[in-house]
């Protein structure tokens, strides 16, 4: 069985190192276009902001390939697929023959058509991070283009480099498409005390020497743009070999298209109507395409969606469907935007069904679980918003304690037992721990037990 | 029972603290202060009550036939002949041999070299397997050596950071917590246990993702430029490898894996990082799994990367459970193992012991079942007809109990040495009374790796004899002569184990009382012992510590429509291990009197069930039943169930470590309903 892989980027290369899991003896051959090794696109932000190295960002070790015999081409872009005789073939003519091919050809920044936008830096590929760092080092002013995901990442970043910058968007919030109008304001605010300047409902004209030109012919200065104008699926490939290709490449629940031997994962995929944008849905369909390949069974469903902004000092999470107003579903909302804190549950027939947490939160981790699982929604909802709410702490004030409490866990002591100990005569920690062996195991009840002991001769006192 | 008249000083039976105590007359138990682990005079209520152990009426004096009381002779001459016949007709594996943690080094050794020499089986293995197995086999692909601690307890005093994953000292040995009172204390654990409670952060991770979480910290450690890099190039190799592993291992997606926010991973590796005195330590919670070795792996390069581990003042260290869970580990009741901590088909080892044991090398068997699977072939056409039980009561403690039971129950002949009559020995053919603790001389290894000297206390009952003896009895019926005096094994021992990672050899027992302990690898007599193996070199050939690149992979079962809860197990302070022991302790029994199952509020109202409600958990294993306790202690999609009673491991996962061979306890997925 001879495997072919189109595309050694984040969908890709997880693809081969999941077939290679499965099969020791499968022959690999991965085309990469990029001349580097695979690395993770995710991580692209923390290089800006300075948070990661770019070694860091790597996937795979050079060694990787030869030490599991795959073949890896690099720099060498595949041209032209032919299926009737099986084979890819690429610019510089090399003919690779398959009987199995998946097409993980990944997404190309939108560059919006506008005049001057040559001058622009798009934020998506590591060589485009690293002409970004370059830039930032000589810029005084910076303005991005696109207040999605990556854009605030890169203004946050950038704004974390010590560059004011100017955060452009043409819709009326940020992050529409994840967060509802409050959230989107709630978020522009602490951006902007992060020092990002937020300009929601602008549409950008053009680029020009010095700045970036508004539909409303203002001008807002800057010599580095960065532009982070949303992706698009590469399908060309796809498309010129006959494979059906709507927004992305047709896949049915096994990852085929509608030729039974090739397959497309990832950002260039399409299936159920739906193309992701996030690692997550590639990953989980780069496992299911290598148990197909490899001959197991394997279907995809689809992915639930979570958003998780990567920015110093601005924690959001966002999943689902987080626009859904009461009419709709059960909304459970909690605001304080003096703190920069929003947190929202979407709930609909007792199911978790979107989530915004903006803030730090403890309860992101439980509540991304909820969601994804798709478990029931427990009764007490304002606990899942604060954990630690519905807990408070049982008083363990010596008066209020009751006489069953167990004050020394290692040795199974009770109030009641040290109050009889105190009736017996014992005065202090050592008198009721020779009685009763309190305080003599971990040794942290000592303060509990003095209290009780303080208290009773308190009470004596009192009573005397 | 007479006791003698001044106070013998000696151990606690139970956990692997091993806290000094003292047995004075009329069996008066107190702490002594001269034993590091419990120096401030420290015991917990297990170790308050160790006394009624020798008192309790229902020890077993008398050797059991097919339940019928029988005289020593006529017991070990039927086991003899038996065993013969089963070997002549089957084969020397057709014999198998299980030991335990808690025997004494002696003993261990004993049994060991038993199986070998005189039964010429491979076919042993220990319940050890169960408690250490992953991170002994982390710890010497990380250092070339496992010695659980590769520091004195006292150390942790003076630290400023110890983070614990999986385990809860609190409760499984209280008095641990004495050397946490300075440091702040990290805790890994999906409940907020005792030990949690005590904790300056608590992460609380699905079960089943501890391995996730560690290569979540680490990569932030590097994100943050938290490694300490002119350790890792000085003293360790492999760094690069992990470094590229982990790109894939970003904090938010370790956070969708594991419920663990972002920002308290962050804050657990800065503040280990950000101090001098940092340690890491693993517990059962994160060893006791099907990725357990891989798990403390990705924890020790977690310590290796923030340079703790070979340096005074911080390290990495397993907190052994066992009360001879180190010892036990080292001399050769271990499958692929041979005394000093060799391995068995290591031709220079096998050379070294067929010296000692005056056979030829080729005439030691090579390695054997590890023991699930030894359980699990038992009574099968290829397994072992037979079974030699030694302070082990695999019914209660083994994965997939109800199996386990079955396979056990497969066997043609079953022999038990106890001095009680636990579940396993119930089902035996023949049960022989043995000594316990202090009725017996004979060392033990801490969990610090220091070696303890038990001291006889007072006589034992009419009618028992002690392992030794019982092994030595057997070995001279099938032709061998044994050592039954531990003095004279354990320098049988120490001459075994010179030259080998466990060198004991320049230990002897008055070394130990003289100098309350000593530290192995001791390879001289006039060698202090050491008790920091690691400030100069790792055990590696080059002298460095190895970093292993580890991946995550989910539980082996994890939830479903038709088991939707995660089921978790552990043990309560008030008993120990298969509570053979302390379930007949009344105070302890009192403590704690009966099996539960813990939920979170939330999952109890979905399920409508009460606190003190009868509930019924089944797994595809088996079911238990236990009283409903509720706390949200305990995550919403977990339950727990302490593993002290019959119940909990017939719910449990027999599936294997690759490595270590170690079954999943800690995780599987369960139904959990109210019993109507």
């Amino acid at each position: 069985m001879r495997l072919v892989v189109v595309g050694n980027g984040m969908a890709g290369s997880r693809l081969v190192s999941e077939v290679r899991a499965r099969d020791p003896q499968m022959r690999i051959t991965v085309f990469g276009a990029e001349t580097c090794r695979p690395y993770n696109r995710v991580l692209l932000s923390n290089v800006l902001a300075g948070s990661s190295r770019p070694e860091q960002v790597r996937l795979l070790d050079p060694s990787w390939y030869d030490a599991h015999n795959v073949r890896a081409v690099f720099g060498s872009a595949v041209a032209h697929i032919d299926r009737e005789t099986r084979h890819v073939v690429t610019a510089d003519g090399r003919r690779e023959p398959y009987d199995l091919l998946v097409l993980a050809t990944g997404s190309d920044a939108v560059v919006p058509p506008i005049p001057g936008v040559g001058r622009a830096v798009p934020f998506r590929t590591l060589d485009d991070c690293e002409r970004i760092i370059r830039a930032a080092g000589s810029a005084r002013r910076a303005v991005v283009i696109g207040g999605g995901l990556l854009g605030i990442e890169a203004a946050r970043g950038l704004a974390g480099r010590g560059l004011p910058v100017t955060l452009l968007h043409l819709a009326g919030h940020l992050m529409e498409r994840q967060l509802d109008v409050e959230a989107g304001e709630v978020l522009g605010e602490t951006l902007s005390g992060l020092g990002v300047e937020i300009r929601t409902g602008v549409s950008a004209s053009g680029v020009e020497e010095d700045g970036v030109r508004l539909g409303d012919g203002e001008l807002v200065e800057a010599d580095l743009v960065v532009l982070a104008c949303g992706v698009r699926p590469v399908t060309g490939l796809a498309a010129d070999a006959g494979l059906e290709v709507r927004r992305g490449v047709v896949v049915d629940d096994e990852l085929r298209t509608d030729d039974p031997s090739v397959f497309a994962i990832g950002e260039c995929a399409e299936h159920d109507g739906v193309v992701y944008g996030l690692v997550a849905p590639a990953w989980e369909q780069a496992a299911v395409a290598a148990d197909v390949i490899t001959g197991g069974k394997g279907l995809y469903r689809g992915s639930r969606l979570v958003t998780r902004l990567k920015a110093k000092s601005v924690e959001l999470a966002a999943m689902g469907e987080t626009q859904l107003g009461e009419e709709q579903a059960e909304v459970v909302r909690f605001s304080h935007r003096a703190r920069g804190t929003y947190r929202k549950l979407v709930i609909r027939d007792g199911r978790l069904v979107g989530v915004i947490l903006l803030g730090e939160s403890d309860a992101v981790g439980t509540l991304t679980q909820l969601f994804d699982r798709g478990g029931p929604v427990p009764g007490d909802r304002a606990g899942l918003l604060f954990p630690g709410l519905s807990s408070a702490p049982v008083a363990d004030s010596p008066t209020l304690m009751p006489d069953a409490a167990r004050v020394c866990q290692c040795n199974n002591v009770t109030k009641g037992q040290i109050r009889a100990c105190w009736e017996a005569g014992a005065r202090d920690v050592a008198a009721v721990a020779l009685a009763t062996r309190a305080t003599t195991g971990c040794g942290t009840c000592r303060d509990a037990v003095e209290g009780i002991v303080g208290w009773l001769c308190e009470q004596e006192g009192v009573s005397v | 029972m007479p006791g003698s008249d001044v106070a013998t000083k000696t151990h606690c039976p139970y956990c692997a603290l091993q806290c000094g105590m003292e047995i004075g007359p009329g069996l008066a138990i107190g702490p002594r202060t001269d034993i590091p682990a419990n120096a401030s005079g420290a015991l917990c209520q297990k170790g308050w009550t160790a006394g009624e152990l020798l008192t309790n009426g229902r020890r077993l004096t008398t050797p059991l036939l097919h339940g019928e009381a029988v005289d020593w002779d006529v017991a070990l001459d039927h086991v003899a002949d038996r065993l013969a016949a089963i070997r002549a007709e089957h084969g020397p594996d057709a014999v198998a041999v299980f030991g335990g943690g808690g025997l004494t080094n002696e003993k261990a050794y004993s049994l060991g070299k038993f199986a070998r020499v005189a039964l010429g089986t491979s076919q042993i293995d220990y319940n050890g397997r169960f408690c250490m197995s992953s991170a002994a086999a982390a710890s010497i692909r990380a250092f070339g050596m496992d010695r659980g601690m590769p520091f004195p307890i006292t150390d942790l005093d003076e630290a400023d950071v110890v983070l614990i994953a999986g385990g809860n000292v609190a409760e499984t040995m209280p008095p641990f917590v004495r050397h946490l009172d300075g440091p702040r204390l990290i805790v890994i654990d999906p409940r907020r246990t005792q030990t949690a409670k005590l904790a300056w952060l608590h992460l609380q991770p699905t079960p089943g993702t501890d391995l996730a979480l560690a290569l979540g910290l680490l990569h932030l450690a590097i994100a943050d430029d938290l490694v300490d890099e002119e350790y890792v190039a000085a003293r360790t190799t492999g760094f690069d490898e992990v470094r590229t592993s982990l790109s894939s291992w970003w904090p938010e997606r370790v956070e969708r894996v594991t419920g663990v926010p972002v920002h308290q991973m962050r804050q657990a590796v800065r503040a280990l990082a950000a101090v001098g005195k940092a340690y890491i330590l693993t517990g059962r919670g994160a060893e006791q799994h099907a990725k357990g070795t891989d798990t403390v792996t990705a924890f020790i390069n977690l310590a290796l990367a923030l340079g703790l581990p070979g340096r005074h003042g911080s390290g990495y260290g397993c907190v052994t459970g066992q009360g001879n869970g180190q010892g036990g580990r080292e001399h050769g009741q271990k499958a692929d193992q041979l005394p000093g901590y060799r391995k068995i088909d290591d031709p220079a080892a096998r050379e070294h012991l067929a010296g000692i044991w005056g056979i030829p090398a080729e005439d030691i068997p090579g390695p054997g079942r590890s023991a699930y699977e030894l359980l699990d072939a038992l009574g099968t056409p290829d397994g072992p007809r037979a079974l030699l039980l030694f302070g082990s009561n695999p019914i209660v403690s083994a994965p997939a109990a109800d199996h386990v039971a079955a396979r056990i129950g497969a066997l043609d002949l079953l022999v038990t040495c106890d001095f009680v009559m636990s579940e396993t020995a119930a089902m035996a053919d023949v049960v022989l009374p043995v000594t316990q603790w202090a009725e017996e001389s004979g060392t033990m290894t801490n969990l610090e790796g220091r070696v303890l000297l038990r001291r006889r206390a007072v006589t034992p009952p009419e009618g028992v004899r002690s392992d030794l003896d019982v092994i030595a009895g057997l070995a001279g019926r099938l032709g061998h002569t044994f050592e039954t005096d531990p003095a004279a094994v354990f320098d049988e021992l120490r001459r075994a184990s010179q030259g080998g990672p466990a060198d004991y050899s320049g230990i002897t027992y008055e070394r130990i009382a003289n100098e309350t302990g000593v530290f192995w690898p001791c390879p001289a007599p006039g060698h202090p012992g050491t008790p920091r193996p690691f400030l100069d070199r790792f055990a590696h050939p080059d002298g460095r510590a190895r970093f292993t690149p580890v991946q995550h992979r989910p539980a082996a079962e994890e939830p479903d429509a038709d088991y939707p809860v995660y089921l978790s197990t552990g043990r309560v302070l008030a008993h120990y291990q298969s509570g053979a022991q302390t379930r007949r302790i009344a105070p302890l029994v009192e403590a704690a009197p009966e099996p539960f199952v813990e939920l979170h509020p939330d999952l109890a109202e979905q399920l409508d069930i009460a606190a003190g409600d009868v509930v019924r958990v089944s797994s595809r294993r088996g079911e238990g039943r236990a009283v409903a306790r509720i706390s949200d202690a305990i995550r919403r999609d977990t339950v727990f169930m302490p593993f002290h009673w019959e119940g909990a491991n017939r719910l449990t996962n027999p599936a294997l470590d690759p490595t270590s061979r170690m079954p999943e306890f800690k995780v599987c997925a369960v139904r959990v309903e109210r019993d109507s």
